[in-house]
Protein backbone atom coordinates (compact mmCIF):
# COMPACT_ATOMS: atom_id res chain seq x y z
CA UNK A 1 0.00 0.00 0.00
CA UNK A 2 2.80 2.63 1.15
CA UNK A 3 4.71 1.35 -2.11
CA UNK A 4 1.54 2.27 -4.39
CA UNK A 5 0.94 5.59 -2.83
CA UNK A 6 4.77 6.69 -3.38
CA UNK A 7 5.43 6.83 0.28
CA UNK A 8 7.77 3.73 0.15
CA UNK A 9 10.46 3.47 -2.64
CA UNK A 10 10.35 -0.35 -3.49
CA UNK A 11 13.78 -1.98 -3.26
CA UNK A 12 13.16 -4.11 -6.34
CA UNK A 13 10.64 -4.35 -9.10
CA UNK A 14 8.54 -1.42 -10.50
CA UNK A 15 5.17 -0.10 -9.66
CA UNK A 16 2.77 2.10 -11.82
CA UNK A 17 -0.53 3.59 -10.24
CA UNK A 18 -2.66 5.58 -12.64
CA UNK A 19 0.13 5.40 -15.24
CA UNK A 20 2.79 6.96 -12.81
CA UNK A 21 5.64 5.57 -10.90
CA UNK A 22 4.60 6.44 -7.50
CA UNK A 23 7.81 6.65 -5.92
CA UNK A 24 9.16 9.43 -8.78
CA UNK A 25 5.73 11.32 -9.51
CA UNK A 26 4.79 11.09 -6.23
CA UNK A 27 3.82 14.46 -5.55
CA UNK A 28 1.78 14.49 -9.34
CA UNK A 29 0.72 11.51 -7.95
CA UNK A 30 -0.93 12.42 -5.13
CA UNK A 31 -3.13 14.67 -6.94
CA UNK A 32 -4.81 11.74 -8.83
CA UNK A 33 -5.46 9.70 -5.80
CA UNK A 34 -7.45 9.76 -2.76
CA UNK A 35 -5.77 8.18 0.57
CA UNK A 36 -7.39 7.31 3.75
CA UNK A 37 -5.56 5.17 6.56
CA UNK A 38 -8.18 4.05 8.67
CA UNK A 39 -5.84 4.58 11.98
CA UNK A 40 -4.81 8.25 11.45
CA UNK A 41 -6.41 11.07 10.39
CA UNK A 42 -5.37 13.79 8.06
CA UNK A 43 -7.63 16.20 9.49
CA UNK A 44 -6.86 18.87 12.08
CA UNK A 45 -7.60 17.75 15.24
CA UNK A 46 -8.56 21.38 17.38
CA UNK A 47 -10.21 22.83 14.08
CA UNK A 48 -13.81 22.25 12.81
CA UNK A 49 -14.21 19.66 10.13
CA UNK A 50 -15.26 22.54 7.71
CA UNK A 51 -12.03 24.07 8.17
CA UNK A 52 -9.61 20.78 7.56
CA UNK A 53 -12.25 20.44 4.23
CA UNK A 54 -11.34 23.79 3.17
CA UNK A 55 -7.26 23.38 3.77
CA UNK A 56 -7.63 20.58 1.61
CA UNK A 57 -9.23 22.89 -1.40
CA UNK A 58 -6.39 24.39 -1.36
CA UNK A 59 -3.60 21.66 -0.88
CA UNK A 60 -5.38 20.10 -3.84
CA UNK A 61 -5.85 23.47 -5.79
CA UNK A 62 -9.48 22.75 -6.28
CA UNK A 63 -11.06 25.94 -7.76
CA UNK A 64 -13.66 26.94 -5.05
CA UNK A 65 -17.32 26.74 -6.95
CA UNK A 66 -16.19 23.33 -7.63
CA UNK A 67 -15.21 22.52 -4.18
CA UNK A 68 -18.17 23.81 -3.22
CA UNK A 69 -20.38 21.46 -5.56
CA UNK A 70 -18.53 18.16 -4.05
CA UNK A 71 -18.65 19.49 -0.77
CA UNK A 72 -22.22 20.00 -0.77
CA UNK A 73 -22.51 16.82 -2.66
CA UNK A 74 -20.29 14.43 -0.17
CA UNK A 75 -22.32 16.12 2.80
CA UNK A 76 -25.69 15.27 1.57
CA UNK A 77 -24.02 11.51 1.12
CA UNK A 78 -22.19 11.35 4.10
CA UNK A 79 -24.56 13.18 6.25
CA UNK A 80 -21.89 15.60 7.52
CA UNK A 81 -24.39 18.45 8.01
CA UNK A 82 -24.88 18.21 11.58
CA UNK A 83 -20.99 17.82 12.88
CA UNK A 84 -19.50 20.04 9.80
CA UNK A 85 -18.41 22.92 12.61
CA UNK A 86 -17.28 20.61 15.38
CA UNK A 87 -13.86 20.36 16.16
CA UNK A 88 -12.56 17.53 14.83
CA UNK A 89 -11.37 15.86 18.27
CA UNK A 90 -14.90 15.74 19.33
CA UNK A 91 -15.91 13.29 16.69
CA UNK A 92 -16.99 10.19 17.04
CA UNK A 93 -14.81 7.43 15.06
CA UNK A 94 -17.40 6.76 12.22
CA UNK A 95 -18.02 10.36 11.82
CA UNK A 96 -14.20 11.18 11.76
CA UNK A 97 -14.02 8.24 9.48
CA UNK A 98 -16.71 9.91 7.05
CA UNK A 99 -14.53 13.59 7.38
CA UNK A 100 -11.52 11.26 6.33
CA UNK A 101 -13.60 10.07 3.14
CA UNK A 102 -14.65 13.58 2.00
CA UNK A 103 -11.22 15.08 2.40
CA UNK A 104 -9.82 12.04 0.21
CA UNK A 105 -12.48 12.44 -2.50
CA UNK A 106 -13.09 16.65 -2.42
CA UNK A 107 -10.45 17.08 -5.44
CA UNK A 108 -12.38 13.82 -7.50
CA UNK A 109 -9.85 11.45 -8.08
CA UNK A 110 -10.11 8.62 -10.24
CA UNK A 111 -8.27 6.11 -7.29
CA UNK A 112 -9.86 6.10 -3.78
CA UNK A 113 -7.13 3.88 -1.74
CA UNK A 114 -8.45 3.16 1.75
CA UNK A 115 -6.28 1.13 4.14
CA UNK A 116 -8.40 -0.60 6.85
CA UNK A 117 -11.29 2.67 6.67
CA UNK A 118 -13.85 0.13 8.31
CA UNK A 119 -11.20 -0.39 11.84
CA UNK A 120 -12.74 -0.44 14.88
CA UNK A 121 -16.05 0.70 13.48
CA UNK A 122 -19.35 0.29 14.90
CA UNK A 123 -21.63 -2.06 12.73
CA UNK A 124 -24.17 1.69 11.39
CA UNK A 125 -20.97 3.56 10.48
CA UNK A 126 -19.37 0.40 8.77
CA UNK A 127 -23.01 0.21 6.63
CA UNK A 128 -22.94 3.46 5.96
CA UNK A 129 -19.49 3.44 4.27
CA UNK A 130 -19.85 0.50 2.28
CA UNK A 131 -23.41 1.74 1.06
CA UNK A 132 -21.37 5.30 0.06
CA UNK A 133 -18.42 3.14 -1.13
CA UNK A 134 -20.62 1.43 -3.39
CA UNK A 135 -22.48 4.09 -4.82
CA UNK A 136 -19.51 6.54 -5.52
CA UNK A 137 -18.09 3.26 -7.46
CA UNK A 138 -21.18 3.09 -9.55
CA UNK A 139 -22.06 6.59 -9.78
CA UNK A 140 -18.63 7.86 -10.07
CA UNK A 141 -16.79 5.43 -11.41
CA UNK A 142 -13.93 5.96 -9.18
CA UNK A 143 -12.15 2.66 -8.68
CA UNK A 144 -11.85 1.97 -4.87
CA UNK A 145 -8.85 -0.12 -3.46
CA UNK A 146 -9.32 -1.22 -0.42
CA UNK A 147 -7.24 -3.14 2.09
CA UNK A 148 -8.75 -4.87 4.82
CA UNK A 149 -8.92 -7.54 7.88
CA UNK A 150 -13.08 -7.42 7.71
CA UNK A 151 -14.07 -10.02 5.74
CA UNK A 152 -17.53 -8.03 5.45
CA UNK A 153 -15.93 -5.37 3.45
CA UNK A 154 -14.81 -7.42 1.15
CA UNK A 155 -18.04 -9.54 0.58
CA UNK A 156 -19.70 -6.49 0.50
CA UNK A 157 -17.48 -4.45 -2.05
CA UNK A 158 -15.51 -6.11 -3.58
CA UNK A 159 -15.32 -7.38 -7.08
CA UNK A 160 -11.88 -8.41 -7.56
CA UNK A 161 -10.11 -9.54 -4.68
CA UNK A 162 -6.07 -10.28 -3.82
CA UNK A 163 -5.06 -12.60 -0.84
CA UNK A 164 -1.50 -11.52 0.05
CA UNK A 165 0.14 -14.13 2.53
CA UNK A 166 3.58 -13.19 3.81
CA UNK A 167 4.50 -10.73 1.04
CA UNK A 168 3.29 -13.56 -1.71
CA UNK A 169 0.28 -13.17 -3.88
CA UNK A 170 -1.72 -16.34 -2.67
CA UNK A 171 -5.11 -15.48 -4.96
CA UNK A 172 -6.37 -12.96 -7.63
CA UNK A 173 -9.58 -13.20 -9.15
CA UNK A 174 -13.46 -12.86 -8.48
CA UNK A 175 -15.53 -13.87 -5.26
CA UNK A 176 -16.92 -17.11 -6.89
CA UNK A 177 -13.61 -17.83 -8.06
CA UNK A 178 -11.79 -17.78 -4.75
CA UNK A 179 -14.65 -19.29 -2.94
CA UNK A 180 -14.18 -22.29 -5.88
CA UNK A 181 -10.11 -22.27 -5.48
CA UNK A 182 -10.97 -23.53 -2.11
CA UNK A 183 -12.85 -27.17 -1.57
CA UNK A 184 -14.43 -25.58 1.77
CA UNK A 185 -17.57 -27.82 1.22
CA UNK A 186 -20.87 -26.79 1.73
CA UNK A 187 -22.27 -27.93 5.73
CA UNK A 188 -25.69 -29.53 6.17
CA UNK A 189 -27.00 -29.18 9.98
CA UNK A 190 -29.50 -31.07 11.06
CA UNK A 191 -31.58 -30.69 13.99
CA UNK A 192 -33.25 -33.99 15.11
CA UNK A 193 -36.22 -34.26 17.06
CA UNK A 194 -33.87 -36.66 20.16
CA UNK A 195 -30.19 -37.19 20.47
CA UNK A 196 -28.60 -40.03 17.97
CA UNK A 197 -25.40 -41.14 16.82
CA UNK A 198 -23.66 -39.71 14.34
CA UNK A 199 -25.96 -40.23 11.31
CA UNK A 200 -24.38 -42.06 8.44
CA UNK A 201 -25.78 -41.21 4.79
CA UNK A 202 -24.24 -41.63 1.38
CA UNK A 203 -22.71 -38.48 -0.02
CA UNK A 204 -21.66 -36.40 3.45
CA UNK A 205 -19.97 -37.40 6.40
CA UNK A 206 -21.31 -36.10 9.68
CA UNK A 207 -18.36 -33.67 11.12
CA UNK A 208 -19.44 -33.28 14.76
CA UNK A 209 -22.53 -34.01 16.99
CA UNK A 210 -23.83 -31.92 19.63
CA UNK A 211 -26.84 -33.49 21.38
CA UNK A 212 -29.79 -33.52 18.85
CA UNK A 213 -27.89 -31.06 16.56
CA UNK A 214 -25.45 -32.72 13.71
CA UNK A 215 -23.14 -31.38 11.13
CA UNK A 216 -22.91 -32.52 7.77
CA UNK A 217 -20.11 -32.45 5.06
CA UNK A 218 -21.91 -32.47 1.84
CA UNK A 219 -19.64 -34.23 -1.05
CA UNK A 220 -23.07 -34.70 -2.86
CA UNK A 221 -26.12 -32.75 -4.30
CA UNK A 222 -27.78 -31.06 -0.60
CA UNK A 223 -31.34 -31.95 -2.31
CA UNK A 224 -30.67 -35.48 -2.09
CA UNK A 225 -28.71 -35.91 0.83
CA UNK A 226 -31.51 -33.78 2.77
CA UNK A 227 -33.98 -37.04 1.32
CA UNK A 228 -31.59 -39.50 2.54
CA UNK A 229 -31.03 -38.26 5.60
CA UNK A 230 -34.98 -37.38 6.04
CA UNK A 231 -36.05 -40.79 4.82
CA UNK A 232 -33.88 -42.61 7.75
CA UNK A 233 -34.42 -39.96 10.40
CA UNK A 234 -37.15 -37.72 12.27
CA UNK A 235 -35.83 -34.28 11.30
CA UNK A 236 -36.92 -31.45 13.53
CA UNK A 237 -34.88 -28.64 11.19
CA UNK A 238 -32.45 -28.23 8.76
CA UNK A 239 -30.09 -25.48 7.46
CA UNK A 240 -27.66 -25.61 5.06
CA UNK A 241 -24.49 -23.55 5.26
CA UNK A 242 -22.65 -22.12 2.59
CA UNK A 243 -19.12 -21.25 3.13
CA UNK A 244 -18.15 -17.44 4.21
CA UNK A 245 -15.58 -15.99 2.92
CA UNK A 246 -13.83 -15.89 5.96
CA UNK A 247 -13.52 -20.28 5.96
CA UNK A 248 -12.17 -19.87 2.58
CA UNK A 249 -9.13 -17.56 2.98
CA UNK A 250 -8.46 -18.88 6.17
CA UNK A 251 -7.92 -21.96 4.56
CA UNK A 252 -5.67 -20.27 1.55
CA UNK A 253 -3.70 -19.07 4.64
CA UNK A 254 -3.28 -22.50 5.97
CA UNK A 255 -2.42 -23.73 2.22
CA UNK A 256 -4.92 -25.95 1.67
CA UNK A 257 -5.31 -24.73 -2.20
CA UNK A 258 -3.51 -26.11 -4.13
CA UNK A 259 -3.20 -23.19 -6.13
CA UNK A 260 0.96 -22.67 -6.24
CA UNK A 261 0.50 -23.29 -10.17
CA UNK A 262 -1.53 -20.06 -10.58
CA UNK A 263 1.29 -17.29 -9.04
CA UNK B 1 0.93 23.01 -17.09
CA UNK B 2 0.40 21.60 -13.86
CA UNK B 3 2.29 18.78 -14.94
CA UNK B 4 5.69 20.88 -15.69
CA UNK B 5 5.42 22.40 -12.61
CA UNK B 6 5.37 19.39 -10.42
CA UNK B 7 8.13 17.72 -12.13
CA UNK B 8 10.19 20.49 -11.80
CA UNK B 9 9.73 20.90 -8.62
CA UNK B 10 11.16 17.27 -7.82
CA UNK B 11 14.28 18.50 -10.06
CA UNK B 12 14.78 21.24 -7.26
CA UNK B 13 18.28 20.60 -5.37
CA UNK B 14 17.30 23.17 -2.65
CA UNK B 15 14.36 22.89 -0.22
CA UNK B 16 14.77 26.35 0.81
CA UNK B 17 13.71 26.87 -3.01
CA UNK B 18 11.39 24.46 -2.28
CA UNK B 19 9.49 26.83 0.37
CA UNK B 20 10.15 29.61 -2.00
CA UNK B 21 8.12 27.88 -4.41
CA UNK B 22 5.64 27.00 -2.16
CA UNK B 23 5.29 30.30 0.02
CA UNK B 24 1.51 30.48 -0.21
CA UNK B 25 0.99 26.52 1.26
CA UNK B 26 3.52 27.63 3.52
CA UNK B 27 1.17 30.42 4.58
CA UNK B 28 -1.62 28.82 4.75
CA UNK B 29 -0.74 25.61 6.62
CA UNK B 30 0.89 28.00 9.24
CA UNK B 31 -2.32 30.48 9.33
CA UNK B 32 -4.03 26.72 10.34
CA UNK B 33 -2.09 25.98 12.95
CA UNK B 34 -2.16 29.20 14.32
CA UNK B 35 -6.11 28.88 14.14
CA UNK B 36 -5.71 26.09 15.75
CA UNK B 37 -3.61 26.79 18.39
CA UNK B 38 -5.70 29.38 19.26
CA UNK B 39 -8.05 27.42 20.77
CA UNK B 40 -6.63 27.33 24.04
CA UNK B 41 -6.33 30.85 23.61
CA UNK B 42 -4.31 30.98 27.63
CA UNK B 43 -1.97 28.38 26.88
CA UNK B 44 -0.74 30.21 23.74
CA UNK B 45 -0.77 33.71 25.46
CA UNK B 46 1.35 32.10 28.77
CA UNK B 47 3.43 30.10 26.51
CA UNK B 48 4.23 33.24 24.72
CA UNK B 49 5.19 35.05 27.50
CA UNK B 50 7.31 32.15 28.88
CA UNK B 51 9.42 32.27 25.79
CA UNK B 52 9.72 36.05 25.81
CA UNK B 53 10.59 36.19 29.51
CA UNK B 54 13.45 33.13 28.73
CA UNK B 55 15.32 35.07 25.71
CA UNK B 56 15.10 38.29 28.29
CA UNK B 57 16.72 36.28 30.66
CA UNK B 58 18.87 35.40 28.24
CA UNK B 59 20.33 38.97 27.33
CA UNK B 60 20.37 39.36 30.90
CA UNK B 61 22.61 36.79 31.44
CA UNK B 62 24.89 38.46 28.71
CA UNK B 63 24.65 42.14 30.40
CA UNK B 64 25.24 40.54 33.99
CA UNK B 65 28.47 38.42 32.06
CA UNK B 66 30.31 41.73 30.34
CA UNK B 67 28.85 44.07 33.38
CA UNK B 68 31.36 42.00 35.61
CA UNK B 69 34.21 41.13 33.30
CA UNK B 70 34.32 44.88 31.71
CA UNK B 71 35.12 43.62 28.17
CA UNK B 72 35.01 40.06 27.04
CA UNK B 73 37.85 38.88 24.28
CA UNK B 74 38.35 42.67 23.69
CA UNK B 75 34.12 43.02 23.13
CA UNK B 76 32.32 45.64 25.28
CA UNK B 77 28.65 44.96 26.65
CA UNK B 78 26.87 46.36 23.48
CA UNK B 79 29.52 44.49 20.99
CA UNK B 80 29.07 41.56 23.04
CA UNK B 81 25.08 42.14 22.92
CA UNK B 82 25.48 42.76 19.14
CA UNK B 83 26.82 38.96 18.93
CA UNK B 84 24.08 37.66 20.81
CA UNK B 85 21.41 39.34 18.66
CA UNK B 86 22.68 38.09 16.10
CA UNK B 87 22.90 34.36 17.08
CA UNK B 88 19.27 35.03 18.44
CA UNK B 89 18.02 36.21 15.57
CA UNK B 90 18.73 34.06 13.39
CA UNK B 91 18.23 31.02 15.44
CA UNK B 92 15.04 32.69 16.15
CA UNK B 93 13.74 33.04 12.63
CA UNK B 94 14.70 29.24 11.96
CA UNK B 95 13.04 27.97 14.60
CA UNK B 96 9.74 30.01 13.33
CA UNK B 97 10.05 28.81 10.16
CA UNK B 98 10.97 25.82 10.27
CA UNK B 99 10.78 24.69 14.18
CA UNK B 100 8.79 21.41 13.75
CA UNK B 101 11.41 19.57 11.63
CA UNK B 102 13.04 18.18 15.09
CA UNK B 103 9.92 16.33 15.39
CA UNK B 104 10.47 14.17 12.64
CA UNK B 105 11.24 11.38 14.22
CA UNK B 106 7.29 11.60 16.21
CA UNK B 107 6.17 12.30 13.15
CA UNK B 108 7.45 8.71 11.32
CA UNK B 109 6.71 7.13 14.94
CA UNK B 110 2.81 7.76 14.55
CA UNK B 111 2.90 7.93 10.98
CA UNK B 112 1.81 11.35 10.57
CA UNK B 113 4.38 11.48 7.95
CA UNK B 114 2.69 9.14 5.89
CA UNK B 115 -0.17 11.14 5.68
CA UNK B 116 2.00 14.12 4.66
CA UNK B 117 3.43 11.96 1.66
CA UNK B 118 -0.12 11.48 -0.05
CA UNK B 119 -0.99 14.88 -0.41
CA UNK B 120 0.48 17.06 -3.49
CA UNK B 121 2.07 19.17 -1.29
CA UNK B 122 6.30 19.57 -0.53
CA UNK B 123 6.55 17.31 2.70
CA UNK B 124 9.29 19.36 3.77
CA UNK B 125 6.85 22.53 3.65
CA UNK B 126 4.61 20.75 5.18
CA UNK B 127 6.84 19.53 8.39
CA UNK B 128 8.13 23.03 8.34
CA UNK B 129 5.03 24.53 8.99
CA UNK B 130 3.74 21.74 11.35
CA UNK B 131 2.75 22.96 14.87
CA UNK B 132 3.66 26.51 13.89
CA UNK B 133 2.99 28.61 16.76
CA UNK B 134 2.97 32.46 17.27
CA UNK B 135 4.79 31.95 20.38
CA UNK B 136 7.65 31.64 18.76
CA UNK B 137 7.45 35.35 17.78
CA UNK B 138 8.82 35.61 21.46
CA UNK B 139 12.06 34.82 20.98
CA UNK B 140 12.30 36.85 17.15
CA UNK B 141 10.73 40.41 18.43
CA UNK B 142 13.21 40.77 21.40
CA UNK B 143 16.50 39.58 19.18
CA UNK B 144 15.58 41.98 16.57
CA UNK B 145 15.03 44.82 19.29
CA UNK B 146 18.17 43.82 20.95
CA UNK B 147 20.15 44.02 17.43
CA UNK B 148 18.61 47.31 16.40
CA UNK B 149 19.87 48.84 19.72
CA UNK B 150 23.23 46.94 19.62
CA UNK B 151 23.59 48.57 15.91
CA UNK B 152 23.29 51.98 16.99
CA UNK B 153 25.04 51.76 20.62
CA UNK B 154 28.54 50.01 18.74
CA UNK B 155 30.56 52.23 17.39
CA UNK B 156 30.11 51.06 13.74
CA UNK B 157 31.93 52.30 10.51
CA UNK B 158 28.75 52.31 8.63
CA UNK B 159 30.23 52.21 4.89
CA UNK B 160 27.44 51.42 2.17
CA UNK B 161 28.71 47.81 1.87
CA UNK B 162 28.25 47.85 5.34
CA UNK B 163 24.97 49.04 4.70
CA UNK B 164 24.12 46.49 2.38
CA UNK B 165 25.91 43.86 4.00
CA UNK B 166 24.09 43.57 6.59
CA UNK B 167 20.99 42.09 5.24
CA UNK B 168 22.64 39.61 3.57
CA UNK B 169 24.59 38.61 6.91
CA UNK B 170 21.25 38.39 8.22
CA UNK B 171 19.71 36.18 5.39
CA UNK B 172 23.02 34.03 5.54
CA UNK B 173 22.79 33.32 9.53
CA UNK B 174 19.05 32.46 9.13
CA UNK B 175 19.97 30.03 6.28
CA UNK B 176 22.67 28.45 7.62
CA UNK B 177 20.49 27.73 11.19
CA UNK B 178 17.67 26.22 9.15
CA UNK B 179 20.26 23.80 7.71
CA UNK B 180 21.80 23.13 10.50
CA UNK B 181 18.43 22.35 12.00
CA UNK B 182 17.17 20.55 9.22
CA UNK B 183 20.02 18.20 9.01
CA UNK B 184 19.70 17.25 12.31
CA UNK B 185 16.32 17.13 11.95
CA UNK B 186 17.39 14.23 9.77
CA UNK B 187 18.79 12.24 12.09
CA UNK B 188 15.56 10.90 12.73
CA UNK B 189 14.91 9.59 9.38
CA UNK B 190 17.74 7.03 10.55
CA UNK B 191 17.41 6.64 14.46
CA UNK B 192 13.38 8.07 15.40
CA UNK B 193 14.65 8.85 18.69
CA UNK B 194 17.89 10.83 18.03
CA UNK B 195 16.31 13.63 18.64
CA UNK B 196 18.07 14.94 22.07
CA UNK B 197 21.18 14.27 20.11
CA UNK B 198 19.98 16.88 16.81
CA UNK B 199 19.43 19.27 19.95
CA UNK B 200 22.44 19.35 21.34
CA UNK B 201 24.33 20.75 18.13
CA UNK B 202 20.32 23.02 17.62
CA UNK B 203 20.28 24.29 20.94
CA UNK B 204 23.95 23.87 22.18
CA UNK B 205 24.89 25.04 19.15
CA UNK B 206 22.28 28.51 19.58
CA UNK B 207 23.93 28.82 23.19
CA UNK B 208 27.78 29.04 21.91
CA UNK B 209 26.81 31.63 19.36
CA UNK B 210 25.72 33.80 21.68
CA UNK B 211 28.96 34.86 22.70
CA UNK B 212 32.20 35.75 21.30
CA UNK B 213 33.36 32.57 20.44
CA UNK B 214 36.73 33.10 21.18
CA UNK B 215 36.57 33.09 24.42
CA UNK B 216 36.10 29.96 23.63
CA UNK B 217 39.17 27.54 23.09
CA UNK B 218 40.82 26.93 19.98
CA UNK B 219 39.55 23.82 18.87
CA UNK B 220 36.01 24.43 19.68
CA UNK B 221 36.98 28.03 17.70
CA UNK B 222 37.91 25.74 14.31
CA UNK B 223 35.53 23.13 14.84
CA UNK B 224 32.38 26.12 14.83
CA UNK B 225 33.77 27.26 11.62
CA UNK B 226 34.73 24.63 9.53
CA UNK B 227 32.69 21.23 10.79
CA UNK B 228 29.39 23.35 11.72
CA UNK B 229 29.70 26.35 10.53
CA UNK B 230 27.91 28.52 13.24
CA UNK B 231 30.80 30.75 13.45
CA UNK B 232 29.35 32.43 10.26
CA UNK B 233 25.89 33.06 12.19
CA UNK B 234 27.52 35.52 14.91
CA UNK B 235 30.97 36.05 15.07
CA UNK B 236 32.64 36.29 12.22
CA UNK B 237 29.42 38.96 10.79
CA UNK B 238 29.99 40.91 13.93
CA UNK B 239 34.37 41.06 13.15
CA UNK B 240 33.10 42.20 9.93
CA UNK B 241 30.48 44.45 11.08
CA UNK B 242 32.54 46.15 14.25
CA UNK B 243 35.70 46.53 11.48
CA UNK B 244 37.99 43.73 14.08
CA UNK B 245 40.47 41.36 13.34
CA UNK B 246 40.01 38.00 13.98
CA UNK B 247 41.41 37.37 17.72
CA UNK B 248 41.84 33.87 17.42
CA UNK B 249 43.85 34.15 14.21
CA UNK B 250 42.01 32.72 11.57
CA UNK B 251 42.18 34.27 8.04
CA UNK B 252 40.32 37.44 7.82
CA UNK B 253 38.39 36.60 4.48
CA UNK B 254 36.28 33.94 6.17
CA UNK B 255 34.23 37.07 7.32
CA UNK B 256 33.35 37.54 3.50
CA UNK B 257 32.04 34.14 3.65
CA UNK B 258 28.82 33.49 5.36
CA UNK B 259 26.88 33.54 2.38
CA UNK B 260 28.89 31.39 0.15
CA UNK B 261 28.65 28.92 3.78
CA UNK B 262 24.94 29.66 3.52
CA UNK B 263 24.46 28.08 -0.01
CA UNK B 264 26.82 25.14 -0.02
CA UNK B 265 24.91 24.02 3.67
CA UNK B 266 21.55 24.69 2.36
CA UNK B 267 22.91 22.21 -0.28
CA UNK B 268 23.72 19.58 1.88
CA UNK B 269 21.03 19.94 4.00
CA UNK B 270 18.94 19.40 0.70
CA UNK B 271 20.69 16.24 -0.14
CA UNK B 272 20.43 15.13 3.35
CA UNK B 273 16.61 15.65 3.52
CA UNK B 274 16.17 13.41 -0.23
CA UNK B 275 18.66 10.94 0.80
CA UNK B 276 16.73 10.54 4.11
CA UNK B 277 13.46 10.83 1.90
CA UNK B 278 14.41 7.90 -0.24
CA UNK B 279 15.71 5.48 2.61
CA UNK B 280 12.52 6.28 4.52
CA UNK B 281 10.98 3.02 5.25
CA UNK B 282 7.64 3.75 7.46
CA UNK B 283 6.42 1.92 10.59
CA UNK B 284 3.85 -0.70 10.15
CA UNK B 285 2.54 -2.13 7.41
Amino acid sequence: MKMLTGILTPTSGSVRVVGRDPSRQRTRLARDIGVVFGQRTTLWWDLPLRDSLSLTRHLYRVPADVHAERLAELTELLELEPFLDTPVRQLSLGQRMRGDLTAALLHAPPLLVLDEPTIGLDVVSKSTIREFLLRINRERGTTILITTHDLGDVERLCDRVIVIDKGRLAFDGGLPELRATVPTPRVLVVDLAAPAPAIEVEGAVTVRVDGPRQWLELADNPARVISRVTAGHEVADLTLREPDIEGVVSALYRGAAPNESRV
Amino acid sequence: MADTLSTRRWGLPAPLRDLAREPRTYARLAWTWTRAVAQYPMALSLFTLGVTLASLAEMGAVVVVFAHAGTLAGFTVYEGLLVYALAAFSFGAAQLLTGSVDRLGEHIRTGSFDTMLVRPVSPLVQLAADQFSPRRFGRIVPALVVLVVALVMCDIDWTLERILMLPVLLASGVVICTSVWLIAGCLQFFATDAREAANSVTYGGQALTEYPIAIYGRGLVRSVTYVVPLAFVSWQPALHLLDRPDPTGLPGFLRFLGPVVAVALALVAAQVWRFGLRRYRSTGS
